[in-house]
């Protein structure tokens, strides 16, 4: 009985944490965008006079997409139209179920782990659900019934698939030098220091790995400069159909799929919720010097480890996504299949033979 | 196989329609296009979304009331659209403005390019996808309006350039809100060249695309940065001067290979050599200063009247100006002094018999500006280029046929084959560094 309770704590949990995350990435969105273009940015939604900078701006957003007219077209495909953004929305959000939050914690003599699925092939699971994500593109591309709308959907398609190869191939080194796919021993293994000093993180070991997983991830995301599908003034996008909360739906699920890759690339090549030199008892400097923590302690700045990374990373994206203009469709073929494809072999050869050594 | 699978096969092509109302389509224009998956086979350009009937209205407005239809035209430069038609009205009046009127429409005719290219160039970065350089262009070009509010009232519709001069001085401010301006939009031109020049996403989508060569673009009847981006050195300001252009030093920019990195440079230099000449007609503008009355010479409009009414006055009266009230210092020496081409100045109106007649007489119909019969051709370097105004004038106070030659016109001509064969994507750099204007092309 309290596994159970413990379990839905732990997806109640995650998922709001993701949500909460999301809302509040399209804040910083738009405030970092602001300051980046010297405006001011979304300021003036307010409770009761107090605007805190805007904090409430994505609750004021979400109430008016949930009260726009539920629109769709009479020459749509009325199930997939619907279907559509929430296949989107449903396999991002899924992914955050295997993400490590931190350590194992004790409570009462129960271990805890801060996961809500700690499953075996959690890489590829993630792997999987995101590509499964593309369902939602091609369909409403394919069920809006609208010229714009299905190049959309095809180009995201092909995105998708070529994106997917190259960071599938990103992360075999990844699974090559900490030999699981399991998601939290990918951490643990990051947690050691190399020459004693070095946290043995994954950007250490895997420097072109990581280069090349981060611009795949970046293309997964669909935000400019890989905003090919969405290409609001070519194509408009795989979404012209759609209006309201649907419209929000997608949205969202970029803004989604933001904080998953964030998580992603913290747990595979940032040591998740590693701390440097923070070890069960607390700090232990490579020039000796130590800082005993309590075991709360510890756990707390797992967590918060992890929680910056993550921030760091949606922060980096929407530097990238307001500086550069947007690629165009071909030649985002030819940098998937012709440079990071092949750098991505590149990189398992060298583990492979750095590894062998 | 069965034959339906055969056809299956065989790729078919799409038609699309691209416009009126699409996001990269500068108001409204209409691309058919044919494809094939992403490139295009074909395409079809459709204008006319934006016709309101320029030509023909001019022919029944009087040639001072179709002034403010001028700044309708290239809505970017509006200023410009002024120069261009009061200089062809100028041509056939035989008339010569004073020197400072002259080097206020210099300084003004340049801002107004600044704004047209950052604008141009703006969008085209925007649709590709550079939103950050689009903002901060847009910034520097609130800077330029600020200049455009102060001396003209208005930020879009200036209406300010009038037959025989402008239509009042600049504002007391100027200088600083100028200065403001150069600064700026240098800042923001650094930033720019920063953000785009060496942008390796940038340079895929502009080099190579929409290449034209330079006997294609004369043969459209390119002009301005376009026709310049493919090397060819035309510029109306160097080949046919007006105005004091020839007694100022610029250069014309030049590209080589006609893409649209091409035209995306030349502008970038046009610019620079534009914010060059506005410092130069501001600092000539020191040399030509209006003698400026003394406070307690100016006269509010109701005691002039007042005074007039007394005695007949021994020497003209000489009132504030209207365009700001009594706070604007009378400045004389932009308005020439033929009294039959200019509205008289409100201090004769209100105090002499022969400035209330002349008054009358120019707004009366069928008196007013009326030039000699005759046609005339008078073109100005607009923001796309060539902007000619062709006049015919039968004697009567209106136009009996006015033409514009629209540098958009041509440049859009080209389109077509600047797109075909290429991807969909490729029209939004193209389209956007040609720099289409509805308001001037469909008129």
């Amino acid at each position: 009985m309290i596994e159970i309770l413990i379990l839905l704590a732990k997806i109640v949990g995650s998922l709001v944490w993701l949500l909460l995350l999301t809302l509040y990435l399209t804040w910083a969105e738009r405030k970092v965008s602001a300051v980046m273009q010297d405006r001011i940015g979304a300021n003036r939604a307010s409770i009761r006079g107090l605007r805190l900078f805007g904090l409430f701006q994505p609750f004021a957003d979400a109430i008016k997409m949930i009260f726009k007219e539920d629109f769709r077209p009479s020459f749509s495909r009325r199930l997939l139209h619907t279907l559509a953004p929430f296949l989107s929305f449903f396999f991002v959000a899924v992914t955050v179920s295997v993400m490590p939050f931190g350590d194992r914690i004790r409570i009462g003599g129960r271990t805890i782990s801060l996961q809500v699925l700690d499953i075996d092939v959690g890489l590829l699971f993630v792997l999987a659900m995101l590509s499964l994500g593309i369902y939602g593109i091609l369909l409403s591309g394919w069920a809006s019934n609208n010229r714009f709308a299905l190049l959309g959907g095809m180009r995201g398609a092909a995105q998708f698939l070529s994106y997917e190869v190259a960071l599938g191939l990103a992360l075999v080194g990844v699974v090559m030098v900490f030999p699981s796919l399991r998601l939290s021993e990918i951490v643990s293994a990051q947690g050691r220091l190399l020459f004693g000093f070095l946290p043995k993180w994954g950007v250490v070991l895997q420097p072109l790995g990581f280069f090349v997983f981060f611009i795949a991830a970046l293309a997964e995301t669909k935000r400019v400069p890989f905003d090919m599908p969405e290409g609001e003034s070519e194509i408009i996008g795989f979404f012209t159909e759609y209006g309201g909360l649907k419209w929000g739906l997608f949205m969202f699920t970029d803004f989604m799929e933001i904080v998953i890759i964030s998580c992603l690339t913290t747990t595979l090549f940032f040591g998740g919720w590693q701390v440097p030199w923070l070890g069960a008892d607390g700090f232990v400097f490579p020039g000796g010097g130590t800082w005993a923590l309590a075991p709360w302690a510890v756990t707390v700045f797992q967590v918060l480890a992890f929680n910056v990374k993550v921030a760091f990373f949606c922060w980096l994206q929407i530097l990238i996504r307001w500086t550069y203009p947007r690629f165009r469709y071909d030649q985002l073929m030819d940098l998937g299949w012709k440079v990071l494809i092949p750098l991505g072999l590149l990189n398992i050869i060298l583990t492979a033979a750095v590894l062998s050594v | 196989m069965s034959t339906r699978f055969r056809r299956g096969a065989r790729s078919e092509s799409m038609l699309l329609n691209m416009g009126p109302s699409h996001p990269a389509m500068h108001g409204a224009v209409r691309i058919m296009l044919e494809l094939d998956g992403e490139r295009i086979l074909s395409s079809e350009v459709e204008v006319g979304y934006l016709h309101r009937g320029f030509e023909k209205t001019c022919e029944n407005k009087t040639y001072f009331n179709l002034l403010p239809y001028t700044d309708r035209l290239n809505y970017v430069s509006p200023l410009i659209n002024n120069v261009g038609y009061v200089l062809t009205v100028e041509k056939l009046l035989g008339l010569e403005p004073p020197e400072r009127a002259q080097h206020i429409r210099v300084l003004m005719s340049e801002l107004s390019r600044v704004s047209d290219h950052l604008t141009c160039l703006a969008a085209m970065s925007m649709e590709c996808g550079a939103f950050t350089v689009f903002l901060y262009m847009i910034q520097a070009r609130e800077y330029i309006w600020d200049v455009f509010e102060e001396t003209t009232g208005a930020r879009m519709t200036t209406s300010y350039i009038r037959v025989g001069g402008v239509r009042a001085d600049l504002g007391p401010g100027w200088r600083d809100l100028l200065a403001k301006a150069l600064s700026g939009t240098r800042r923001v031109l650094k930033d720019v060249h920063g953000l785009l020049d060496k942008n390796k996403i940038f340079l895929d989508r502009t080099r190579g695309v929409g290449e034209m060569s330079r006997e294609d673009a004369l043969s459209y009847g390119w002009t301005g940065p376009c026709l310049r981006s493919t090397g060819v050195n035309y510029d109306v300001r160097k080949a046919r001067p007006y105005l004091v252009y020839d007694r100022l030093e610029f250069e014309v920019p030049l590209g080589d290979r006609g893409d649209n990195y091409d035209r995306y440079m030349v502008r970038m230099r046009e610019i620079d050599q534009s914010l060059r000449l506005v410092e130069q007609a501001a600092a000539k503008l020191e040399d030509c200063a209006p003698e400026v009355m003394a406070q307690d010479e100016r006269l509010e409009p109701e005691d002039a009247i007042a005074r007039s009414r007394v005695r007949r006055p021994d020497e003209g009266i000489r009132l504030s100006p209207t365009l700001e009230g009594a706070e604007k210092r009378l400045t004389p020496g932009i308005l020439s002094d033929d009294g039959r081409s200019i509205v008289p100045p409100k201090e004769d109106v209100y105090t002499s018999m022969e400035g209330l007649i002349r008054h009358f007489k120019f707004f009366m119909k069928g008196h007013g500006l009326r030039p000699p019969r005759g046609e005339v051709y008078h073109s100005v370097e607009g923001g796309n280029g060539e902007l000619g105004f062709y006049l015919v004038s039968d004697g009567t106070d209106r136009p009996y046929r006015l033409h514009l030659r629209a540098p958009c016109l041509h440049l859009l001509a080209a389109l077509e084959s600047l797109i075909r064969g290429r991807y969909v994507a490729d029209i939004i750099p193209t389209f956007g560094s040609l720099n289409i204007i509805l308001g001037e092309l469909d008129r």
